[in-house]
């Protein structure tokens, strides 16, 4: 797929989010938009899956640690044909198989439930592992907050995945900058972030995750990688494209009112307007 | 009462792995550093590529086990039950027991009878966080053949089970060649008319003992062994209270929310019968060798006849 073509579609993956979380009159925005290049590169250029098999034992799989940021993963997987794009109007509401957190049991292409900050990582550690043990060949992907690595159980995961040599697993960084409390160098910084990485024996590359090209030729690197797993530290913009959510610490968590979805949803038309005059 | 020499149950999880591993291949093992006081380790030396030691991080262990089911495994995570059920809780409720994953919790040392190292590792309430998990099987095993029985019916039951094992040496009851495992079925070890005992885990053989003790002042006490708590046999509970209509429950775990609790639930809500519930008072442990603390806590066969005698209006 061309960037073009992966940009438009980062372009539907945040209207989905915009109307699931505008639909539930809650949720998390703004960790979802900042991903979305993420979430669109995954699933519509890296991973080998297929949403008519969503169970294929040889497939790669993908843990949302992140997993308050599920409007962004359903989106996607809605967008690639796992379930209907409709559907993403259902968000949190009572009775919908589309829960507040990833939820593996009911949600299709949902490789592992999710929600409680700190855990993917180690589900991606034993899906890796399970691989190894068994000479398949997939790959494993972890999406991480910046915030939620001050959770300790990312870095005994880390030690882990070091330790073991996982070089079919990939931990990716939402380094948006931004946790509920403030600005994550101002709440408890994790950073430098590159370097825990590495002196936890993994290979680092340090991007811009709104950018195509530097997410290809990362993942890319990932790949080749042999004998230790690689973290992607991704800068980001949180709640990007949408004017009044950007860099804003106020839409970690909160859904936008009938006015303010319709400003979201002229942002990003005038988005997609713009790409198709390239 | 069998001749055969007493085993920790933590010994018989050990050797129950090293059996099932050699018939399925799926059967992985990880510890956090402590297999060789989880037993595991005729495992890790007969299957050393299925067995991962995850290091001091039980969290992260726990997380991996739930990843390695997604792809086909049955994990069995070890620890000591104050770390399986208590450091790991939120991950065993929210990786495990939320998308009710087929993984199997053999939680060791669980109950004062870790004796010496004290209240810090002496697990009282693990049963109680357990078994509040949806979907949850919690097993507490009364000796070596059942412990071994347990560990291969947790591993053909499709979904998380807790299995609670001991560090001390107990006797071995279930030695009849008839002898048989049901998940969630309790058994009559003993009948009797004037009260029922119902005990778990080592606590079973105990209160046998103490039943002996009763018949020669006169009471007749049946015994019942529930070891599984939940899913709990009501059908067998609600029967002893139809006929002896009278109720103790025995157990080496807090009163609250355990083996008491269960049965007080089913009791209170579908025959409210007279209940005593004997374990520990809702205290920390202490330090000291099992046997002495066993017995000053009042759960071995003494201090259990005594207060059966003295809530039912006997003599001391």
């Amino acid at each position: 797929m061309t960037n073009l073509e992966l940009q438009k579609i980062a372009v539907e993956v945040r209207r989905g989010i915009i109307d699931g979380v505008h639909s539930a009159k809650a949720g998390h925005p703004g960790g979802s938009l900042s991903a979305a290049e993420i979430f669109t590169y995954l699933y519509f250029e890296e991973m080998n899956i297929d949403p008519k098999n969503p169970k294929d034992p040889d497939r790669d799989r993908f843990v949302l640690s992140k997993g308050h940021t599920a409007p962004g993963l359903y989106s996607t997987l809605a967008n690639r044909g796992y379930f209907p794009v409709e559907d993403l109007l259902t968000l949190r509401h009572t009775g919908s198989y589309l829960q507040g957190h990833p939820d593996m049991k009911h949600i299709p292409g949902v490789d592992m439930s999710s929600g409680s900050l700190g855990q993917g990582v180690s589900a991606a550690c034993g899906m890796a592992l399970a691989g190894k043990l068994n000479g398949r060949d997939y790959r494993v992907y972890a999406l991480c907050g910046d915030g939620e690595i001050e959770e300790g159980q990312i870095w005994e995961a880390a030690m882990f995945a070091g330790f073991r040599k996982l070089d079919n697993l990939c931990v990716i960084v939402d380094n948006n900058n931004l946790q509920i409390d403030g600005p994550i160098d101002k709440v408890c910084s994790p950073y430098p972030i590159d370097k825990k990485f590495e002196s936890f024996n993994f290979h680092v590359i340090s991007i811009n995750g709104n950018d195509f090209d530097e997410l290809r030729s990362a993942f890319a690197e990932a790949k080749a990688t042999k004998g230790m797993p690689t973290a992607i530290v991704a800068r980001t913009l949180k709640g990007k494209d949408i004017s009044f959510m950007e860099n804003s610490v106020d839409w970690h968590g909160k859904a936008p009112n009938d006015e303010e979805y319709a400003v979201a949803v002229e942002d990003l038309r005038k988005v997609g307007e713009a790409l198709c005059q390239n | 009462m069998s001749e055969l020499k007493p085993m920790a149950t933590r010994e018989s999880y050990g050797n129950a792995l090293l059996e099932l591993g050699k018939e399925h291949e799926n059967l992985i093992v990880l510890d956090a550093d402590l297999a060789a006081a989880t037993k595991t380790g005729v495992f890790r030396k007969a299957f050393p590529d299925r067995h991962i030691d995850c290091g001091i991080a039980e969290a992260n262990m726990t997380g991996v086990a739930a990843g390695l089911s997604t792809c086909g495994f049955v994990p069995f995570i070890s620890t000591f039950a104050m770390f399986a059920a208590g450091r790991s809780y939120e991950q065993v409720r929210n990786s495990i027991g939320y998308p009710h994953l087929n993984v199997k919790i053999g939680a060791t040392h669980a109950g004062i009878s870790v004796g010496e190292d004290g209240a810090s590792h002496q697990c009282l309430e693990d049963i109680a966080l357990m078994r509040a998990i949806p979907g949850m099987v919690v097993i507490n095993p009364a000796d070596d053949v059942e412990a071994r029985a347990a560990v291969r019916a947790a591993y053909a039951y499709d979904g998380p089970v807790y299995l609670r094992f001991g560090r001390l040496a107990i006797p071995v009851m279930n030695d009849s060649p008839d002898y048989k495992f049901e998940i969630g079925k309790g058994v009559l070890l003993r009948d009797g008319r004037d009260v029922t005992l119902i005990a778990t885990g080592l606590c079973v053989y105990e209160t046998l003992c103490a039943a002996k003790m009763l018949a020669e002042k006169g009471i007749d006490a049946q015994v019942i062994n529930i070891h599984t708590i939940k899913p709990i046999d009501e059908e067998m509970i609600l029967a002893a209270a139809e006929k002896t209509g009278r109720i103790f429950t025995i157990e080496e775990h807090s009163i609250i929310g355990g083996l008491g609790g269960a049965v007080a639930e089913v009791l209170s809500e579908k025959r409210p019968t007279k209940l005593t519930r004997i374990g520990v008072n809702d205290v920390f442990g202490e330090s000291g060798p099992a046997k002495e603390l066993l017995h000053k806590y009042k759960l071995d066969a003494e201090g259990i006849a005594e207060r059966v005698q003295k809530e039912l209006g006997g003599t001391a």
